[in-house]
């Protein structure tokens, strides 16, 4: 084993470096024109920022049409993520520990959703919303998400509840807990890290997405990624603001990973390994 | 799995299937109702059954996106799922280096779409970006904006800077899993390193490959945000994937009728597609 490891070793730090900086490089040349004047991008070129400037962060920081986006954001995100959660846990424990009339149908037809192109529902979802009158809210974007956001949290918790022996339910239930109070107090625990899976995986999936969002908000639930997009068209070229605000989109995610960091192996096989 | 036999689980799953049915079946039936119908606008409308249907069947131009968005997603799934496995194996199994690694190649996966797709119209430009700036330093004619070719990579290249990482974190999982016992068993047998790869490595990979091939074909397939960002679907009609296309009929000219019916075949490809992936790749783990 260790003969086979080290004949392997220098090979794959070799591999892993060439990798990491191809995924590295252009990140790092977003937060290089970030902290530069648009002037100076323009202007010259330079591998890094020669009269570093956090200009451009202090404007997107001091400007509510700008940072607002990022509080638009992080709600719809959340009440995403929450929501999900809440209908998902017991609908994946029901497929994972009963058979019931057409479940494996439902099962299918749930994960459809996660092949549906949200183009598709593009436009019925601004009909939809527009007649209900929740069009520009948090909420909207909220319930639209959890199209592909509540089919993914079901496959990924139903994976890690067959993991737990059938047995302990049982145990409970002669214990004399309710369901609920089964549920809550000795399950869920039980499954932790596999909640935690799935929200980062709601919360991922909510955070990236722009059409849906874009298209069911016009001002008051305006998300981040929409308002780079229409500064840039109306301001024209003003790079390091649009730069600053693409590194500042970067760092909720990068937060959320590292506090995910030791299950995100185990999370990305959806608890199916 | 003796599951037993319960229809009350039924009342699990009811705000699940509540939420869903607001959220998808609603939306779904505006669009099978456009879908046959067309209109003088009004909102009158009357009857045209398989009308636009047959018109998004005959349509040239929309067979020319899906034929790209075919060509697209066959080359992402050849690039990505094997370069995903050979990261896999070369990441380091724990310790510090381990999580740094995971948290690095995780990071792109956690960038909103259409900052993805800025990231590589800055880095892919001659003027003021690295790449663009590289490429014609080297004296390469790269310009993504006017050549096809050029557009075509630059979305390649980001989709694969993008998701590879998604197919080497799963694949890294399904290694993970697998007991050092194995690896001893072949050593005493003296088995080439393609010998551990293709009968203790592949197989144990299956069911996370499975789920990577699949994820991965139904969201290059549905492709929108990034492409749009960098070329916009140009030059000309070159990157112009079927979502772009759809999007364009659907918002851009309010073309109810064909957008409607054009979503419900691009929804059938989808399901049928990887309905097929599915089936062949169950069925193999079953023969083995």
């Amino acid at each position: 084993m260790a003969a086979l490891r080290a004949s392997r070793g220098w090979g794959s730090a070799l591999v892993m470096t060439l990798y990491l900086s191809f995924l590295l490089v252009p990140i790092y040349w977003l937060v290089n024109m970030s902290l530069k004047t648009n002037a100076e991008i323009t202007g010259t070129f330079s591998l890094w920022p020669l009269n570093p400037t956090l200009d451009n962060y202090r404007t997107i920081l001091t400007d509510p049409s700008w940072y607002m986006g990022y509080v638009n954001s992080l709600i719809y995100v959340v009440m995403n993520t929450a929501l999900s959660l809440a209908v998902a846990l017991p609908a994946a424990y029901a497929f994972s520990r009963y058979r019931f009339l057409g479940d494996k149908h439902l099962f299918f037809w749930l994960l459809t959703n996660r092949m549906a192109p949200p183009a598709v529902f593009a436009l019925p979802f601004f009909q939809l919303y527009s007649a209900i009158g929740l069009f520009d809210t948090h909420i909207a974007v909220a319930l639209a998400h959890c199209l592909f956001n509540v089919p993914l949290a079901v496959w990924i918790l139903e994976g890690f509840m067959s993991g737990v022996p059938r047995e302990i339910d049982e145990t409970a239930y002669v214990d004399g807990y309710s369901f609920p109070r089964f549920f809550v107090r000795i399950f869920m625990p039980l499954i932790a890290s596999g909640i935690g899976v799935a929200a980062f995986f709601c919360f991922m999936f909510s955070w990236v997405e722009l059409l849906l969002s874009r298209t069911l908000t016009s001002v008051n639930a305006k998300p981040i990624a929409a308002t780079m997009t229409r500064t840039v068209s109306a301001s024209g070229l003003d790079w390091g603001v649009l730069a600053a605000a693409g590194v500042l989109t970067i760092l909720p995610g990068a937060l959320v990973i590292w506090f995910v960091r030791n299950y995100i192996a185990k999370g990305f096989a959806l608890g199916r390994v | 799995m003796d599951k037993p036999v319960n229809n009350r689980a039924w009342f699990l799953v009811l705000p699940v299937l509540v939420l869903v049915a607001f959220s998808a079946v609603i939306p779904l039936m505006t669009v099978v109702n456009y879908s046959v119908q067309d209109t003088f606008g009004n909102n009158q409308f009357f009857w045209n059954g398989l009308g636009w249907f047959q018109e998004v069947l005959e349509s040239d131009r929309i067979h020319a996106a899906l034929g790209r968005q075919l060509l697209f997603s066959a080359i992402i799934l050849f690039i990505e799922i094997p370069l995903g496995i050979f990261i896999a194996l070369n990441m380091p199994k724990r310790g510090f280096w381990a999580s740094l690694v995971l948290v690095l190649m995780a990071l792109p996966l956690l960038i909103p779409w259409n900052v993805v797709g800025t990231i590589w119209q800055v880095f892919g430009r001659v003027d003021i970006g690295l790449l663009g700036h590289t490429l014609a330093a080297l004296g390469l004619d790269y310009n993504y904006v006017n050549d096809p070719v050029d557009a075509w990579a630059t979305i390649i290249v980001m989709d694969v800077w993008h998701w590879t990482s998604l197919v080497a974190l799963l694949c890294y999982a399904g290694l993970q899993s697998i007991p050092d016992a194995y690896y001893q068993a072949a050593r005493i047998d003296q088995a080439s390193r393609w010998g551990v790869f293709r009968f203790i490595e592949l197989p144990k990979m299956r069911g996370v490959l499975l789920i990577a091939v699949l994820l991965r074909f139904m969201d290059s397939f549905m492709i929108y945000t990034e492409p749009f960002v960098v070329t916009g679907g140009g030059p000309g009609n070159a990157t112009t994937f079927l979502s772009i296309d759809l999007v364009k009929m659907a918002i851009g000219q309010f073309d109810l009728g064909p957008a409607a019916a054009f979503s419900l075949i691009y929804f059938l490809v989808i399901l049928l597609i990887s309905w097929v992936f599915y089936t062949v790749m169950t069925a193999q783990r079953e023969t083995l």
